[in-house]
């Protein structure tokens, strides 16, 4: 194992196909020949650099980074975590972009017709860059519900998007984290498009010692991101 | 112990006010755009042009293209790249369909150099609302024939869908273009990888 050597390969039991019936827009958008393998080259080991240059001061806090005349209105959160690779090794200095409806389950895009309120005060996007231990740590408002056309009465449960990129470009990963007790997580065919055993890693665990006294309630949040491959590179 | 990887979740259809926030005009700082060189950028200036095609053929009006790519010697600005990095160009563009009348993506950059003996190329990442894991894919170049008959990657293509990864040069009055679409399904269907 080298500290540039190749990335083990994506989990495809983990991961969702391309093609879930269940989440209907996948019917025509999800590629259907099989992959082909690549020996990972230099393209594969490397990728974008983010660090802690890229964020701004306010980016982690989307209870304050678009402030209007006031504070955005929901429960208050603080989501943290660690990034680890799959050996549990910590990923740091890699940038986290995060995206989520308000606490009314309406997003500020311009093509959300969900009809619930904006906020003035509250975009939903942020960033914040892994510290030396892969740690992270964002402040928000609890995301609503929506409901969505996948099939009559669809709700999405409460999440927060989130985008990695990790040591190289093949360990990008976009996906959600979802909230304990969620009864929409079974309805919900994004969710279960997720192998079985690796989906409950995005439900996000309450922990008190997240929680802020007297502010915010705490989630807990790991991510684990493709490692290196045991065998030692062929050259 | 391995530790289970986290699952991939679609990007949605709602990703631009964070991740592509300045070209939709959100009032949020982008890290990346679609223009990857600026005029001092050394190399062959260059422009990507593409839609992104569903089952149907229809253009995918809410994807996410991100690319990745060497510089004009082939050096990436990575730390793993053993020639040391090169920060004057970041090699890393990143845009949405949702902004141009017939929903394509375009990048203004540099022709790739060579990178360890492969033909020129740049790495291509889709994402999109109906797509529960992005996927890889690789854009070569057609006015190098002779190196793309010669890489290891392209030669583990079957031939009748090498043709998939090749952008067609247009040498038009603004500049070198190179069209590449990519068709998440079909009889064109483009080879995405296992990276």
């Amino acid at each position: 194992m080298t500290a540039h050597g190749p990335f083990s390969p994506r989990d495809w039991d983990a991961h969702p196909p391309y093609v879930y019936p269940d989440y209907k827009s996948t019917g025509l958008r999800g590629p259907t020949q099989p992959l082909i393998p690549l020996e990972q080259t230099l393209s594969e080991l490397t990728g974008p650099v983010y660090g802690r240059e890229s964020v701004g001061e306010l980016d982690h806090d989307l209870t304050r980074n678009a402030r209007v005349n006031g504070e955005p209105l929901g429960e208050r959160i603080v989501v943290a975590g660690r990034v680890l690779d799959e050996d549990g090794k910590a990923v740091p200095n890699t940038l986290i972009e995060v995206w989520q409806a308000n606490a009314a389950g309406r997003y500020i895009h311009k093509s959300d017709r969900h009809d619930a309120p904006l906020d003035p005060n509250f975009r939903g996007s942020g960033r914040c860059v892994t510290d030396a231990e892969g740690r992270y740590k964002l402040c928000s408002v609890k995301p609503g519900a929506y409901p969505w056309g996948n099939h009559p009465n669809a709700w999405r449960p409460n999440h927060i998007h989130f985008s990695l990129f990790g040591p190289s470009f093949v360990t990008r990963l976009v996906t959600q984290m979802y909230f304990p007790g969620d009864p929409l997580l079974e309805l919900d065919p994004i969710y279960l498009g997720a192998g079985e055993g690796a989906r409950e890693l995005l439900v996000s665990k309450f922990d008190l010692e997240v929680t802020e006294a007297d502010f915010a309630l705490g989630y807990r949040f790991d991510i684990v991101l493709r490692g290196r491959n045991a065998t030692p590179a062929q050259e | 112990m391995k530790l289970k990887q986290s699952p991939s979740q679609t990007v949605g259809p709602y990703f631009a006010y964070c991740l592509t926030p300045e070209q939709y005009g959100y009032d949020f700082r982008a890290i990346a755009g679609s223009q990857l060189a600026d005029e001092h950028a050394e190399g062959e200036r260059i422009r990507i042009v593409g839609r992104v095609l569903d089952g149907a053929g229809n253009a995918v009006d809410d994807a996410m293209v991100e690319i990745w790519q060497a510089d004009a010697k082939g050096r990436y600005a990575h730390p793993a790249d053993p020639r040391g990095s090169n920060l004057a160009f970041r090699g890393f563009g990143r845009t949405g369909t949702g902004t141009d009348p017939e929903s394509r993506f375009v990048f203004d950059t540099i022709k790739p150099g060579s990178v360890e003996a492969q033909a020129p190329h740049i790495t291509l990442c889709v994402m999109a609302r109906g797509m529960l894991s992005h996927a890889f894919t690789r854009l070569y170049f057609s006015d190098e024939s002779e190196a793309n008959a010669a890489d290891a990657v392209l030669a583990t293509v079957p031939e009748a869908r090498r043709g998939t990864l090749i952008a067609a040069r247009e040498d038009t009055q603004a500049g070198t273009v190179y069209r590449f679409d990519v068709h998440l399904q079909g009889a064109a269907e483009t080879v995405f990888f296992d990276a």
